[in-house]
């Protein structure tokens, strides 16, 4: 099969491909451009772990035709780093996975973080946790339990729009 | 242990970096997405491996013809198991199976040939291109049928389909039993378990000009990998070379090494190139190595008071079609039970059966998980029998510190009484059990496990572990450690010791892990052995470094060594704390004193804490961590759907190294066990020829983030004198109660014994309408009768 040239914004910047028509996104990003930070765990949509943004919403790069983004403002892991929210290389979110270590072996992360990311911005407000379970209800992880991952969002969206009383932290 | 002969470290330097919060050492990057995990290792020219796997439960191979695979374009090599044949395994006692099959298949999903091809395609359709004759043989899915059949399933197994049988007897169980006031018999069905990682098991090997073959795995345990690798490859250890990349989780299921280590390594030799596999979610089913299913029949002696009078076990262990670590999960399903409640006589019959199913191993709290279910829900039993408090009557038969064990393990710290209390109060639990209305309840259990083995896998008399420390004039360290850190936290463990002993920040500390080229060798991430074991040699060389820099200050500062402390990046004068240096001064005094600074530290484990008879030395350890568990659960009468609301976890972890990693242990294993016991099974249909009942994520059904209980982890803290600064395990030990006390709030919630896992809503269904028929005839009373009882019974 030829390969397709494929053209996408990646993470604010345009980035062209040849890869396999066929080929899922998850597989262009990492066997293409090297964007190893969407994990494959389990290559069928049941994990989370390949989760990306596709125009701010979170979506399952294993089960995205990579053509079919084509034109659309796609998001990685690795774009946290320099978005309006992150100071000194790191966004709130990822200092506050830090802080709790929320992340043990990390392989889900990358996907929870994107899943994450969307919901926060989405809301704009401090969440709690119930809001937390379900947005993350798609993205599964075997280490944590969730309970520091569900703290440490929380925490991020309090330091990023304030705490739950409405004061500014 | 520390310090304490040495009186040049009798300094105290409290809570410089122990029992605090730390940020992981490596866990920023790979929230960045940076870190390069097996899987995102690139190479130029890497080929990719894929392997054929038998359809088939059980069948003689009569012939493979690769020729079409090997004519294909793309296809640059094709292995068969004839080309590897001598037989591995990780205990060595047992090498019972090959890279892949020579004359038989043993399981759906055993290897039988494998392709190094350009791409993935490409290698999926060689592999479809082989073709393989077989000639079936009768499967045998169940260890009973499997011991009385005709028919030999592993082709090394000498005794049939018998794997191990362990019988040991301590004191005199028959009068222990006849003696007793209530004796509980009950019979338990443990349905097996997967691990689950998130990162599939993944490997990449590739040999250089100067003929030393590297292999990357995301591996557990790299130096026995290595071992076998050395073995079956036919090659001298000194001319592989393992790397653990960052690990994606494993839980024990990467413990051992597994067909596509020896797939890539041999691919890589026959065809020039860099070779990597990646196994599929459901390859990662299939080879499994997770929890044996057990069957157990317990009899449990009480006299009236509650105390344990004796205690009887059968055992059977379903196990799959090769050894893995079985010839020790075997002895592990009796041998670590004899704590945290004193057994004044005990006798196990453990016996475990090789099957027509993926081979079973270690899974977080490796033999132990399966019979602790089995003795928790029986001492639930008795209580209500001889109506005492649970909590109360475990306190009755607590062991205490300092003790030995029926089975003659010597117990050091034991911080089980504080851990039921601090359960006990969490859960208010004395006020709330018994208001809660029917379909509500509280259920409690306890639990002890191993901080690794007092004996290696295979017997040597060389270090169980030991680290290289070494400090730079620029005021940073680095460690050198064989150990793999499988996201537990071991690198930051390590950091967090060295930067205790010498001042520093966790980021002035580098830690080098998991290269068999670069690290001294360690025994792996098993048995919960790192943190005591690792972490004495660490401590071991970390104090040698300390003593040289506070002799180059105490020196300078014309001081006895023994006032100069070194804390918060600066060297101290302890009785003039306004009189400091740099740590990066004295770092470089201490170098212009003694030379570069580098140390080796080692720990070895006491021989004098196993049983003195054949089998004593499995499952004895240095020390023993202890668990609590109260689980509240709301069952739905109506539909058997059991929602577990929270679950208060105490472990006695001897001393919190770092606060935040140890909770998350905690947490992390209620969750599992929580999941074992509602949700989980992994097991083969027998009507559909032996495949996986449901070999993906989607199916195999793990908790969400919406599934999860909250957990409230409580840290516990009973130092042992055998831990670096006292520390114990904390990764495996909390799962064990999760399921007991969730069995025990079932029954607190609506009178119903599950005694087999899991407990999924038909199956708790079933036993709540067999006990409202009971009811309505009167052979049974009625459950929490009036008005706490069942919505639609409190008029009656």
């Amino acid at each position: 099969m030829p390969d397709a040239l494929l053209s996408l914004r990646i993470n604010g910047e345009s980035l062209h491909a040849a890869a396999p028509a066929h080929w899922t996104l998850l597989e262009v990003l990492r066997y293409r451009l090297d964007l190893i930070g969407s994990k494959q765990g389990c290559d069928k949509g049941d994990c989370g772990a390949c989760t990306v943004q596709v125009d701010g919403q979170p979506v399952l790069a294993c089960l995205t035709l990579a053509s079919a983004v084509q034109g659309r403002e796609l998001r990685t892991v690795e774009g946290l780093a320099w978005m309006p929210a992150a100071a000194r290389g790191c966004h709130p979110l990822q200092d506050a996975f830090d802080r709790w270590d929320a992340a043990q072996c990390g392989f889900c992360t990358p996907g929870i973080l994107m899943a994450a990311e969307a919901l926060l911005s989405r809301l704009r407000r401090p969440v709690v946790n119930a809001e937390v379970r379900e947005a993350l209800a798609g993205n599964l992880c075997r280490c944590t339990g969730y309970t520091k991952i569900i703290d440490a969002i929380i925490d991020a969206s309090e330091q990023m729009f304030g705490s739950t009383d409405g004061q500014p932290t | 242990m520390t310090d304490s002969a040495d009186p040049d470290t009798l300094d105290h330097t409290p809570d410089w970096q122990l029992g605090k919060s730390h940020r992981k050492v490596d866990a920023m990057e790979r929230m960045r997405g940076i870190t390069r995990y097996t899987d995102d290792i690139k190479l130029p020219g890497l080929l990719h491996c894929k392997i054929l796997r038998s359809p088939h439960a059980h069948a003689n191979i009569v012939s493979v013809d690769t020729s079409r695979a090997e004519a294909m374009e793309g296809v640059f090599a094709v292995l068969v198991g004839a080309e590897l044949p001598i037989p591995y395994g990780v205990i060595p006692w047992t090498p019972d199976e090959t890279a892949l099959a020579v004359t038989k298949v043993c399981y759906v999903g055993d290897g039988v040939a494998a392709v190094a091809a350009i791409d993935e395609d490409t290698a999926n359709a060689a592999i479809r291109a082989i073709e393989v004759v077989y000639e079936l043989l009768p499967a045998y899915y169940d260890p009973q049928e499997a011991l009385a059949g005709d028919h030999t399933i592993n082709p090394f197994a000498r005794r049939g389909n018998l794997s191990k049988d362990v019988v040991l007897e301590f004191g005199d169980v028959e009068s222990s039993l006849d003696e007793a006031d209530l004796v509980v018999e009950g019979e338990y069905f443990f349905e097996g378990t997967t691990h689950g990682a998130i990162e599939p098991h993944c490997a990449v090997a590739q040999v250089e000009p100067n003929g030393v073959l590297t292999v990357w795995s995301a591996t557990q345990v790299s130096h026995y990998l290595h071992r076998e690798l050395a073995k079956v490859l036919e090659r001298p250890a000194h001319t592989i070379r393992v790397i653990q990349p960052p690990l994606g989780g494993a839980f024990g299921g990467k413990s051992e090494p597994f067909d596509l280590e020896f797939c890539v390594a041999k691919l890589a030799e026959k065809s020039g190139r860099p070779v990597k596999c990646l196994y599929t979610r459901e390859e990662v089913f299939y080879s499994h190595r997770g929890r044996h299913p057990m069957r157990m029949r317990y009899q449990t002696g009480f006299r009236q008071d509650g105390t344990i009078t004796g205690v009887a076990a059968r055992t059977y262990l379903d196990g799959g079609a090769y050894s893995s670590f079985g010839l020790v999960t075997t002895y592990y399903s009796g041998q670590l039970l004899c704590a945290p409640y004193n057994f004044p006589a005990y006798r196990f019959h453990s016996t475990r059966a090789y099957t027509n199913k993926p081979a079973c191993g270690p899974k977080r709290g490796h033999g132990s998980v399966q019979p602790r279910f089995a003795i928790e829900v029986q001492l639930d039993k008795a209580a209500i029998a001889l109506d005492i408090d649970p909590i109360e009557l475990r306190r009755r038969n607590d062991i205490g510190p300092g003790g030995e064990t029926i089975n003659e393990f010597k117990i050091g710290s034991n911080g089980f009484l504080e851990c039921l209390a601090r359960v006990e109060a969490a859960s208010s639990w004395s006020e709330r059990r018994a208001k809660l209305d029917y379909g509500r309840g509280l259920g409690v259990a306890g639990s002890t496990y191993i901080s690794g083995t007092n004996y290696p896998i295979y017997p040597n008399e060389m270090p169980q572990a030991a680290v290289q420390v070494c400090l730079d004039r620029s005021g940073r360290a680095r460690v050198f450690s064989g150990a793999n850190d499988i996201g537990q936290g071991s690198n930051t463990m390590l950091a967090v010791i060295v930067a205790q002993e010498l001042g520093l920040e966790l980021d002035d500390v580098r830690v080098l892990s998991a290269d068999s080229d670069l690290c001294p060798v360690d025994l792996g991430a098993y048995s919960s052995r790192i943190t005591l074991m690792v972490g004495n040699a660490c401590l071991d060389a970390a104090q040698k470094l300390r003593r040289k820099v506070r002799a180059a200050v105490a020196k300078r500062f014309e001081i006895p060594a023994r006032r100069v402390t070194l804390i918060a990046r600066k060297a101290m004068d302890l009785e003039d704390p306004g009189r400091s240096v740099s740590i990066t001064e004295a770092f470089q005094w201490a170098e212009a004193d003694h030379g570069l600074l580098g140390e080796v530290g080692n720990y070895n484990t006491p021989k004098d804490r196993h049983g003195s008879y054949r089998g004593g030395t499995i499952g004895a350890s240095p020390a023993y961590s202890f668990t609590a568990h109260v689980a509240e659960v709301e069952v739905d009468a109506d539909t058997g759907v059991v929602e577990v609301k929270h679950i208060w976890v105490a472990h006695d972890c001897g001393k919190a190294l770092s606060r935040r990693i140890v909770e998350g242990q905690i947490e992390g294993s209620a969750y599992m066990g929580f999941g074992e016991a509602l949700m989980e099974r992994h097991d083969v249909d027998p009507d559909h020829n032996g495949v996986h009942i449901g070999p993906s994520l989607l199916d195999y059904r793990m908790p969400t983030f919406l599934d999860t209980p909250e957990l409230h982890a409580m840290i516990v803290e009973a130092p042992d004198a055998q831990g670096p600064y006292g520390a114990k395990e904390a990764g495996e030990g909390p799962l064990h109660p999760s399921i007991p006390a969730i069995a025990n709030a079932i029954y607190d919630a609506v009178g119903v014994r599950i005694d087999c896992l899991p407990f999924s809503p038909p199956r708790v269904l079933a036993a709540i309408q067999d006990r409202l028929e009971l009811e309505d005839a009167g052979e049974s009373p009625v459950f929490k009768a009036g008005s706490r009882g069942r919505s639609d019974r409190r008029s009656a």
